[in-house]
């Protein structure tokens, strides 16, 4: 089972032309640039948009095909633009009830690990607890985002469908909603599909990723995998790097540091300053390609913590002709290096070949 | 003021709130038309909705009075359906009237709802709400100034008539005669006092509208 896609619209400035199979779980992001589709994509999965040829079959149930329409309203989804959009003539509560009230004219979704979706407990789940009875006007921009999020999960959906529901805020609005983005990851039971052109966003939220480029779906697959090729004309330019999923091995207290174990063998670990989960807990680490340095020996005598030993997988050209992005392999994780083409000569890279990686920086994002 | 004198009051207020209403009815749902559709017909639309506004009052009663009476397409139509004639009856005033005044609720009701835009009712969508619910529990709230002002508006410029109703209408008491007409009759039979009585009763009504829609609507007036 799963979120069978596939649609063809043709605009003036350009053509969106997808066909893609969407896990039926976890978050999805929809990369790319802007530009590249991915919102009218959504637009087209939600029914706001109709492509005239085009076909979506969502766990089983057909939303579209030819001589098929469903439309928005009967289609289980929740939806969170860019704007807040909330309904200004309501309060909080009403903007909340209102998707609540009409949730029973659709088949339910969604399913929280042990939540009742009722308006007191979503609106705990996203600190809006406090808000129910303002005006959407009183509120912070970050403030409505969380009541949108809240308002489309009250719906119940069966699929929730986010459009840079980040984009329109600043960086300190933005750090105040991603834990609570995560924490819907983590407990939400419904796919998501989550539209960003933030790598940093995705990186912390999706598990598959659909990277987009002018109306096309370019790559797809699982987070890791799809981040860590090097054949993608993605243009992420510094932000090149891999996630890694991890689980927490050991906490040093009196250095306060935690040593991540990737998954597979115990003897690729990484240590990263303690973010104070507890030892056992799934965790998730990014490493920029240009945190990665390479050496043919082990080097004692240096500040960097994590150096792993590692296997050249592929070189690939960079956005810059001094650069090669080096694909890597550390027991079953992937790494991406970048480092110039003269040192990638000096070290005589080739694909096959065991080398040293030097780890400047891991970030642990939740 | 004489007994004719308050006869002519009421069947004012009686025409003007009938007229209303029935314009709010009719104006809403083409409102919505012009204010969302893509067509090709919405230029033409608009330009027949506005033409009140430009023409005489008197040539929309002449081609009225031709369309309605006897011989005319709409007369005929009443005579086989057994509505007799509309001319010179109070049904045939309120004809008369709303399309006298059907731009000035159907424009103030497009503005409101083209300011809603396409997003709130997206939104509703998205939440289960069809069509027609998200235009009644969405739509019309947001756009409650636009429904104030065009109620406002519709009303009094249907008070305000003149030339329409004594060409549809005639002068007859306590069916067509309305007040604007009751003041040329005290006028043309030089009874000035009572002339001055009513138009003073409707100088200070139009001021009243005014002062309504200027502060009870703010909102409205910023648009």
């Amino acid at each position: 089972m799963s979120i069978a896609v596939r649609f063809r619209l043709e605009r003036p400035d350009f053509t969106l032309d997808v066909d893609l199979d969407l896990p039926e779980r976890g978050v999805t992001a929809l990369f790319g640039p802007s530009g590249s589709g991915k919102t009218t994509l959504l637009r087209c999965i939600a029914g706001l948009e109709h492509a005239p040829a085009g076909r979506l079959v969502f766990a089983g149930d057909t939303w579209q095909d030819t001589g098929t329409f469903l439309p928005t309203h009967r289609r289980p989804i929740g939806v969170v633009f860019q704007e807040a959009s909330l309904f200004p003539h309501l309060s909080v509560r009403g903007n909340l009830d209102y998707g609540l009230r009409r949730s029973s004219r659709r088949p339910a979704g969604t399913d929280f690990s042990g939540i009742v979706p009722d308006i007191g407990n979503i609106a705990g789940l996203l600190g809006i607890g406090d808000l129910l009875d303002r005006k959407p006007d009183t509120l912070s921009g970050g403030e409505r985002q969380r009541v949108a999020i809240a308002r489309a999960l009250l719906a119940r959906p069966r699929l929730l469908l986010l459009d840079e529901p980040l984009a329109a805020l600043d960086l300190a609005r933005k750090n105040e909603i991603l834990p609570y983005l995560e924490r819907l990851h983590d407990e939400l039971e419904i796919p998501v599909l989550y539209v960003s052109h933030a790598p940093d966003e995705v990186a912390r939220l999706a598990d598959h990723l659909v990277v987009m480029d002018r109306g096309r779906a370019v790559a797809q697959g699982p987070l890791g995998e799809t981040l860590a090729r090097t054949d993608l004309p993605i243009k992420l330019g510094e932000d090149a790097g891999v996630v890694l999923d991890g689980t927490v091995a050991e906490r040093d207290e009196r250095w306060h540091l935690a040593r991540i174990a990737l998954p597979g063998d115990d003897s690729h670990s990484l240590w990263v300053r303690d973010g104070g989960h507890e030892v056992g807990r799934p965790v998730r680490v990014r490493i920029l390609a240009r945190d990665v340095s390479l050496a043919r020996d082990r080097h004692e005598g240096t500040s960097i913590l994590n150096i792993l030993p590692v296997r050249v997988v592929k070189l690939a050209d960079d956005s810059h002709p001094a650069q090669t992005l080096v694909r890597l392999q550390a027991g079953n994780a992937p790494l991406l290096g970048r480092i110039t083409r003269r040192s990638a000569a000096a070290l005589e890279l080739a694909p096959g070949r065991d080398l040293w990686a030097q780890i400047k920086a891991v970030a642990l994002i939740g | 003021m004489s007994a004719a004198d308050f006869a002519a009051l009421w069947l004012t207020v009686k025409l003007a709130t009938v007229t209303t209403g029935v314009l709010l009815l009719l104006g809403t749902p083409l409102a919505w038309w012009l204010a969302r559709t893509r067509s090709w017909w919405k230029g033409p639309v608009g330009a027949v909705v506005a033409l009140p506004i430009v023409l005489p009052p008197t040539v929309i009663g002449f081609y009225l009075l031709v369309a309605m009476g006897p011989h005319g397409p709409v007369g005929q139509f009443t005579q086989w359906a057994g509505l007799g004639l509309l001319p010179f009856s109070f049904a045939g005033l309120v004809v008369a009237s709303v399309i006298y005044s059907l731009p000035f609720v159907v424009q103030p009701l497009q503005n409101a709802f083209e300011a809603v835009g396409e997003r709130p009712l997206e939104a509703a969508a998205t939440l289960g709400a069809s069509p027609l619910d998200a235009f009644f529990s969405i739509a019309v709230p947001l756009a409650k100034p636009g429904f104030l002002t065009a109620s406002i508006l519709g009303f009094a410029h249907t008070v305000g008539e003149f030339g329409v109703v004594l060409m549809i209408g005639g002068n007859i008491p306590d069916k067509t005669r309305v007040v604007s007409v009751q003041i040329y009759d005290h006028v043309e039979a030089l009874e000035y006092a009572q002339a001055h009585g009513l138009s003073a009763t409707m100088l200070a009504f139009a001021f009243l509208v005014l002062l309504a829609l200027y502060t009870l609507n703010p909102t409205g007036r910023r648009k």
